[in-house]
């Protein structure tokens, strides 16, 4: 068993008060249930003996030096080690500062966070038009020097944004177009209206789920990824070794994920749209009885084909919104690696929320414009 | 009276290390690949010493200071810490040596989201569950002073502080447990003159007061002649030599003459002539006014 920290409290021997005297060994793998028990002592110490101590270090010195410092008690039996550890401790003592960082009280902790929180949304709006904006002004100077513009980053990040996505894209899209029609088929099927279900399948899918799971899923997949990247860049000062050597830190890792988003966004939009369509013709098949390939010829009869364009023009807007916010908190990181984490989450939901929003926009804006 | 959590896994806590060398490494072969680092390297650190380890970039300093401490496997070979066979130990086994020594990694490796007293609280938190928040705070603030860091620091995040204030709130971290062993890597690098004198002269302090056995890296020539007693030098795939500087001056290895005879050798080691002759003459006339600690 491991040895602990023994004390006694005793009369002092020809004098008055009362003494401390500590046995056994005095050390921080010793002292800790001692330590409570002496703080919960009540009245004062005037002395402190240390002879019958067996080992002390330095948790065990400070112990001795804090009771004598508050009950400005005498300290003997004090071997030499003790003593050079005391004296040691004696000069390393500041009570008055807290290992805490400074930190509020509660009633003014909270309203200065809520207004922090409403300042950094404000500001952060306005950091994001910023940020934009650099990205444009860069592009603008890439077109002028179209030499510098980074080919392979390019290919390379619409490998892993569109490419390395193709499966799980598909499967989803496949088991989202086989929901539709079951469901879709169970509610027409009380107007005898079953048929339609190829025109809710394609419309749909082709409109606006497509494009819209896409984007939740590069968000998901891409835009954290880049927030990641980018945050560890910043952590261990890549970028600020890219600016100091002359490389655009904008032009180097933000234009060739943003571009590269926003030239598969639309390509995988419609690859999911086409999925999700033939998950609908697989499901139709196998219970609704209409042949597989009646139903993919249907669909050319009943969707028209602004349908195809709408979900066209708005994938590379959705992959703009995914990848600047996940370029934009990337380059936000500072300070710990705590920061990219939240940075992450912040990208994802900032980029989901955006889509979703400007989504119900679209809508409202292509049907006033007859594309209904 | 409240009867404390006393950490189980420390029950049977040996004293004391009293054997004549903590450090022992016998046949050391570490292997990455198809590189050699280390073959049959073999190294002895006594107790109560300041050893210092020199040797060429790649020479694998870092890596022997690894597999000491048990974050590297060696291929073959016995490594002995504190009587205790780090190479058979299980990680569950070696619990108790690890409160027994400290690390002072390269960069500080301080834990970035906490303060740097609690950095300091971590390990006493980990080994000592019983020991009370006060007691701990307390420790940790002496700690970080002990370590030459004003006080505000305690309440300071690391990306706060400079490079060698982490340094220092590091060294306050490896000493939270009052450490046998204290394993530093490169402490002095990346800190300018001044700040490697007094980081020097701190270690010093430190092992002398705590009686601390010293295993530390360095390429720095000065912190060699001011505080190692012994140097022990890395060549060759292992420990060519240990000795103090003026006997590994008298050998004739090529890497030793020119680490220690190159000008930055020569310019150490007038450097700590020149020292040594200013003390002498103060010592010779004692009635002189003139201070040395400038008081």
């Amino acid at each position: 068993m491991r040895e602990l920290t023994e004390f006694q409290l005793e009369p002092v021997p020809n004098g008055d008060g009362r003494r401390l005297a500590f046995s056994g060994p005095m050390t921080v793998a010793s002292i800790g249930v001692a330590d409570k028990r002496i703080r919960a002592l009540d009245g004062t110490i005037a002395e402190i003996d240390l002879s019958r101590v067996t080992a002390i270090d330095t948790v065990g010195a400070w112990s001795v030096w804090r009771l004598s410092r508050d009950h400005d008690a005498k300290i003997t039996g004090c071997s030499d080690e003790a003593q050079k550890l005391v004296d040691a401790i004696s000069k390393a003592d500041s009570n008055d500062h807290s290992v805490r960082a400074a930190r509020l009280p509660l009633t003014r902790r909270v309203p200065e966070h809520v207004g922090n929180v409403m300042l950094g949304l404000g500001r952060g709006a306005l950091q994001v038009i910023g940020f934009l904006g650099q990205m444009i002004q860069s592009a603008g100077t890439l077109l002028r020097h179209p030499s510098r513009f980074r080919m392979k980053a390019l290919v390379h990040q619409m490998e892993l944004v569109g490419v390395n996505s193709l499966a799980i894209i598909g499967l989803m899209s496949f088991l989202v177009g086989i929901v539709i029609a079951q469901q879709g088929a169970v509610q027409l099927r009380q107007f005898g209206a079953e048929i339609y279900t190829v025109n809710l399948v394609g419309r749909l899918t082709l409109r606006e789920l497509g494009v819209l799971m896409t984007a939740i899923m590069v968000a998901g997949r891409s835009g954290s990824a880049f927030a990641a990247q980018l945050g560890t860049m910043k952590l261990t000062e890549e970028v600020d070794a890219m600016r100091t050597i002359g490389v655009s830190p904008t032009e180097a890792l933000v234009l060739p994920r943003v571009l590269a988003t926003m030239i598969m966004m639309p390509l995988l939009g419609l690859y999911s749209a086409f999925i999700g369509i033939v998950g609908g013709a697989f499901l139709s098949s196998v219970s609704l009885g209409i042949p597989f390939f009646t139903f993919l010829a249907r669909i050319k009869e009943v969707v028209p084909l602004h349908d195809v364009w709408v979900g066209v023009t708005k994938a590379p807007v959705f992959g703009l919104i995914v990848a600047l916010a996940g370029c934009y908190q990337g380059m936000q990181v500072k300070n710990n690696a705590e920061e990219v984490g939240a940075r992450t989450t912040a990208a994802v939901v900032m980029a989901i929320f955006t889509v979703i929003v400007l989504d119900a926009f679209f809508a409202v804006f292509f049907t006033n414009i007859g594309w209904g | 009276m409240e009867d404390a959590v006393v950490n189980p896994d420390l029950a049977e806590l040996p004293g004391p290390f009293e054997g004549k060398y903590p450090i022992r490494v016998r046949g050391l072969r570490n292997v990455f690949g198809e590189h050699v680092i280390h073959d049959g390297l073999d190294l002895d650190v006594r107790r109560g010493e300041i050893i210092g380890v020199v040797g060429g970039s790649g020479t694998g300093k870092s890596v022997l200071m690894r597999t000491i401490i048990g974050l590297q496997i060696p291929q073959a070979g016995e490594v002995d810490v504190l009587g205790d066979t780090i190479t058979d130990a299980q990680t569950d086994d070696d619990i108790d040596i690890r409160s027994r020594w400290g690390v002072l990694f390269q960069g500080g490796a301080l834990f970035s989201t906490l303060t740097v007293a609690e950095n300091v609280e971590v390990p006493l938190r980990e080994f000592y569950p019983e020991i009370s928040d006060e007691l701990r705070h307390e420790i940790a603030r002496y700690k970080v002073l002990l370590s030459g860091l004003p006080a505000e620091a305690t309440s300071k995040y690391p990306s706060e502080l400079s490079g060698g204030m982490k340094k220092r709130a590091g060294l306050a971290r490896a000493l939270a447990l009052d450490p046998e062993l204290l394993f530093l890597d490169e402490p002095t690098a990346g800190l300018d003159p001044i700040g490697a004198a007094a980081f020097d002269q701190l270690i010093l302090k430190l092992q002398q007061t705590l009686d601390l056995t010293v295993f530390l890296i360095t390429h720095d020539l000065d912190t060699l002649y001011e505080i190692c007693d012994r140097v022990a030098v890395l060549a060759d795939k292992k420990v060519i030599a240990v000795g103090t500087i003026p006997e590994l001056l008298a050998l004739d290895h090529p890497w030793i003459q020119e680490y220690f005879n190159g000008p930055r050798g020569r310019a150490a080691q007038d450097a700590q002539e020149r020292h040594d002759a200013v003390k002498a003459t103060i010592s010779q006339d004692e009635r002189s006014t003139f201070d040395p600690e400038g008081a």
